[in-house]
């Protein structure tokens, strides 16, 4: 399981731990904080619930002037249906999905390379090239669209999936977090393998790509979101309607919809499944690797 | 292997030589993106923010400072800018308290961990879009969740979105609810990561609940607070997809946000030059922004 490598590498987290030590377990303090939490996470997930209650009604019972969590007409799946029925649904998620994983596979690996030549080797030169991929982190990507077009527009890349993937795979932040991490490893697993004769490549290969797993899948996972949910330019870059992605898709027929509530937010649930599932499945890993990326540590 | 080997560390002419080539080889792939995608869109902004380049590719010649000139003179420019230092003021105080205490109640330990995590992360998982949907349709003044639950305290309907005094509101508490998850887990792992012992000791010496928080739990979290502040603050200055998808695309003076102008110029109104200059006043408040945090957070340290 991840929770040895976890430990090999120095950093173990106990997400296990059920209650803080001290405080007994029916304290009224803690049944307070209880029912604050139950309130809270309630009332948080609220918009979201009446967002998928809401796509299960009829268009009259959504557009209803007395809104109830069940329409008056029962419930019924027809928004989805329709949605569904319109294949470009189905095509914007192929493309959300595929431009998602290229942008999180290529810049994983990238990141990944750059990050133990950063952690590890010597040449002349190497520190300079460190700290201006750490200073290039307060450029705001937003502030590049201007230059970005013009650049995709001399390569030919506008209304092309490359033009949508390739700028979205410089990640210093992603860099500097897995530089921080391959640092920790204990160089010894290292040196005892290049006494053997291993190459650097090598070395990287199967000692410390497999340490690094946890860290590397919430770096993963935090790329693949931002990818999934990227709106300002996969909205620049594809004007073709049959490239586009599921934030962009959705954002052009909203208006071509009007009124359709019951159809819109069915469109939204669907679009967020998906992430929610990934979630779902990594969510301790989500919470481990930020808290060993040393983003959570002091 | 021979345990006897010479020191490895001792470098010899040509294993220097074999590591810088694997280094060089390791990093290309990288350098060639942050070059080609980072590095040469800065300078080439740079430069296209002192000419009068269209996005139709005419133009082009040189006019110095001219855009500059103009971004500074500009009043949209200027409420742009000023909408997006009130949303990040609104947006930042909320975020972080907000996650404080979501992480503070849900380490005690309570049973449903990963219900908790799910509730308040969930929203962080959702594409702009799909923010922007679900709000605009509470947010609206007829059939909207929002005026349904104001009327149950007989507070009379709002306009939230068409009213300009209210519009900046709405998205602000838009943003909270989609955006707090993030910050929610930094200081969940931050929290986890505090020695048990710490509390233990504190237990012993007789510490109750309230005073483990105030002498153990806030102070441990001081340098994790400024962290998220600053990722909070830089996050919140790049307002766009949400102010833009929820007024419908439509320009509001309340609500365009500085990255919203520099669309508009270069896409809109096809002004590729003066666009990139006020890219670059803006990435000069980013600076300007960091450099102030820096110090106050420098200041505290000492």
């Amino acid at each position: 399981m991840s929770t040895t490598t976890l430990t090999q590498s120095g950093a173990k987290l106990d997400l296990q731990r059920t209650r803080k030590p001290g405080s007994s377990p029916f304290s009224p303090l803690r049944i307070a904080a209880f029912i604050v939490l139950l309130l809270l996470a309630v009332g948080w997930l609220l918009p979201f619930l009446w967002a998928v209650a809401t796509a299960f009604k009829t268009e009259n019972d959504a557009a209803s002037t007395n809104p109830s969590w069940i329409g008056e007409h029962g419930v019924t799946i027809d928004a989805f249906t329709s949605i569904l029925s319109q294949g470009n649904v189905w095509i914007w998620a192929l493309n959300s999905l595929w431009t998602s994983v290229a942008v999180t596979l290529i810049t994983l690996a990238i990141s990944a390379l750059a990050a133990y030549v950063f952690a590890r080797l010597e040449f002349p030169g190497r520190r300079l090239l460190y700290y201006a991929v750490l200073a290039s982190i307060v450029v705001p990507p937003q502030v590049l669209i201007i230059p970005l077009f013009y650049e995709m527009l001399a390569f030919n890349l506008v209304d092309t999936h490359m033009g949508l993937i390739l700028p979205q795979v410089v990640a210093p932040t992603m860099v500097f977090i897995l530089t921080r991490f391959f640092k920790a490893i204990p160089i010894e697993l290292e040196e005892a393998a290049r006494i053997d004769g291993a190459s650097r490549l090598r070395i990287f290969w199967s000692i410390v790509l497999p340490l690094s797993r946890p860290i590397l899948a919430s770096v993963a996972i935090f790329v693949f979101i931002g990818a999934w949910n990227n709106f300002l330019w996969p909205f620049l870059v594809i004007n073709d309607t049959t490239l586009m992605t599921l934030p962009v898709g959705l954002q052009t027929v909203i208006s071509a919809y009007g009124v359709q509530y019951a159809q819109v937010m069915a469109q939204a649930v669907l679009a967020s499944v998906p992430l929610i599932v990934v979630f779902l499945i990594f969510q301790k890993q989500i919470v481990k690797g930020i808290a060993t990326t040393g983003l959570g540590g002091q | 292997m021979s345990a006897t080997t010479a020191p490895i560390r001792v470098s010899t002419g040509g294993l220097q030589k074999g590591e810088r080539l694997i280094s060089w080889a390791m990093l290309t792939p990288f350098l060639i993106a942050f070059v080609l995608f980072l590095v040469w869109p800065i300078l080439h902004g740079f430069y296209l923010s002192f000419t009068d380049q269209s996005l139709t590719g005419a133009g082009g010649d040189w006019v110095g400072i001219a855009n500059y000139l103009e971004a500074l003179t500009d009043p949209v420019m200027w409420g742009s800018m000023g909408n997006t230092l009130w949303f990040t003021l609104l947006s930042t105080v909320p975020l972080v308290i907000v996650a404080l205490v979501m992480a503070v109640l849900v380490d005690r330990g309570l049973p449903g961990q990963w219900l908790w995590r799910l509730s308040f992360f969930t929203p962080y998982l959702l594409a702009s879009t799909v923010i922007s949907q679900i709000w605009v349709w509470i947010f609206n003044p007829q059939i909207g969740a929002a005026n349904a639950l104001l009327a149950k305290f007989g507070i009379a309907p709002i306009a939230w979105l068409q009213n300009p005094d209210t519009n900046m509101i709405a998205i602000v508490i838009a943003t909270v609810w989609w955006t707090v998850g993030f910050n929610f887990l930094l200081y969940l792992a931050a929290l986890q990561n505090i020695p048990a012992q710490q509390y233990e000791a504190a237990a012993i010496d007789g510490a109750g609940g309230w005073r483990q928080f105030w002498s153990i739990t806030l102070p441990q979290l001081g340098p994790i607070t400024a962290l998220i502040v600053m990722l909070q603050i830089l996050a919140s200055l790049k307002l766009f997809d949400q102010a833009y998808q929820m007024l419908g695309g439509v320009s509001s003076d309340t609500t365009r946000s500085i990255i919203q102008y520099i669309y508009e110029t270069g896409f809109v109104g096809y002004r590729f030059g003066y666009s990139a200059a006020i890219s670059y006043v803006f990435f000069a408040l980013i600076i300007i922004v960091g450099l102030i945090q820096a110090l106050v957070t420098r200041r505290k340290g000492q």
